[in-house]
C-alpha cells in the first residue's frame, strides 16, 4: 500500500470498515511513513472540527409556533 | 454535535407521553431534532423559510399520526422520513428540485488528495508523498475553535455537492450512525462512506489551505 492509496481509505479506517488485510496493510504503512501519520491526524482533526460546529439554536419564535401547533392538536384531541 | 442515545424503553415512554398530550415531552422532542430536520429539509428545498415550513408541517403530521405509529421503525427514523418526503414534494412543487438521483448516488470522483502531492507513475517512490502534509499538532487548539475556522468549515460544507453535504451533515454534525444515514438517504454502506470521505477531504483541504496561508503570512 502506498500513500496515495492509503489516503483514500482513511474514512473506512475510522469507521472500522477495512478488511483485516487492508487494515494490516494500512497500519503497517503508518509505521513506515510519517507523511501518512500526519495526514491521518489531519483527518482526525478535521472530523473533530466539524463535529464541534455549534448547531444553530432553535429560535424562540419557532419554538412558540411549534408549541402552539401542539396545543392546537391537543385541544382537538379532547 | 449531540448524540443522545435513545433506548427503546425511553422512546416508548416518550410516545406515551406525547399521546397523552405532555407538552414537556413534545418540547424535548423538538429540541432534540428541530435543527437537524431543518438541515435535512434544506437538502431538497432551496430556501431556509421553505425548509422551516416543511418541518412545521412534519411535526403536525407526526402528531396526527401518533396513534397509527406502530413502532416498526424508531420514532426518529419515522420523523425524518416524513420530513424528507415532504421536502421532496415541496421541492418539486417549487419547481427548483435537486434531482433525487443526485442525492442517491456517489458522484464527484475527485481524489481526497491532489495527485500532485505524490510521486508520479515511473518514479521509484511512485505513490508516496512528494509534498508532505504539515503537522497540525503545532497549531494551537484555539485556532481550530475560532470563529474564522468555524465559518470556513460551514462555508465549505454549504458548497459541497448535495449528496456529500447530506452525509457529512448527518454523520459528523448530527452524529448519526452509518446505517441510519443509509436508510434515510437510500444509500449503500459503501456509497455512504465514499460520500463522507469526499466531503471530509474537502473540509480537510480547506483547512489545510487556510492554515498554510496563515503560515505564509506570518
Amino acid at each position: 500500500m502506498n500513500c496515495r492509496e492509503l489516503v483514500e481509505l482513511v474514512t473506512a479506517y475510522f469507521d472500522d470498515a477495512l478488511s483485516p488485510e487492508e487494515r494490516a496493510a494500512f497500519e503497517y504503512h503508518l509505521t513506515e511513513c510519517d507523511g501518512c501519520v500526519i495526514y491521518v491526524e489531519q483527518m482526525r482533526r478535521t472530523v473533530l472540527t466539524v463535529e464541534r460546529l455549534t448547531a444553530g439554536q432553535m429560535g424562540r419564535a419557532t419554538r412558540e409556533r411549534l408549541l402552539s401547533a401542539f396545543r392546537e392538536w391537543r385541544g382537538d384531541q379532547r | 454535535m449531540v448524540s443522545a442515545s435513545v433506548t427503546p424503553e425511553s422512546e416508548l415512554l416518550l410516545l406515551q407521553q406525547l399521546r397523552a398530550g405532555d407538552e414537556a415531552a413534545f418540547t424535548a422532542l423538538i429540541e432534540r431534532h428541530q435543527t437537524a430536520l431543518v438541515r435535512v429539509a434544506q437538502l431538497y428545498v432551496h430556501s431556509y423559510a421553505a425548509a422551516e415550513e416543511v418541518v412545521q408541517e412534519t411535526w403536525i403530521a407526526v402528531l396526527r399520526g401518533l396513534d397509527r405509529f406502530e413502532g416498526r421503525s424508531t420514532l426518529k427514523t419515522w420523523l425524518f422520513a416524513i420530513a424528507v418526503n415532504r421536502a421532496k414534494t415541496r421541492g418539486q412543487r417549487d419547481e427548483r428540485t435537486i434531482p433525487f438521483s443526485a442525492l442517491e448516488s456517489a458522484s464527484d470522483d475527485a481524489p481526497a488528495v491532489d495527485p500532485d502531492r505524490f510521486y508520479p507513475p515511473g518514479h521509484e517512490d511512485e505513490g508516496w508523498w512528494s509534498i508532505h502534509p504539515t503537522d497540525w499538532n503545532s497549531v494551537p487548539e484555539e485556532r481550530f475553535l475560532s470563529g474564522e475556522v468555524q465559518a470556513l468549515v460551514r462555508e465549505t460544507i454549504a458548497t459541497l455537492p448535495p449528496n456529500q453535504r447530506a452525509v457529512i451533515t448527518l454523520r459528523d454534525l448530527e452524529g448519526w450512525e452509518s446505517d441510519e444515514v443509509c436508510t434515510l438517504l437510500n444509500l449503500t454502506a459503501g456509497n455512504q462512506r465514499v460520500l463522507l470521505h469526499r466531503a471530509r477531504a474537502r473540509v480537510q483541504q480547506a483547512l489545510e489551505a487556510y492554515l498554510n496561508d496563515g503560515d505564509e503570512a506570518s
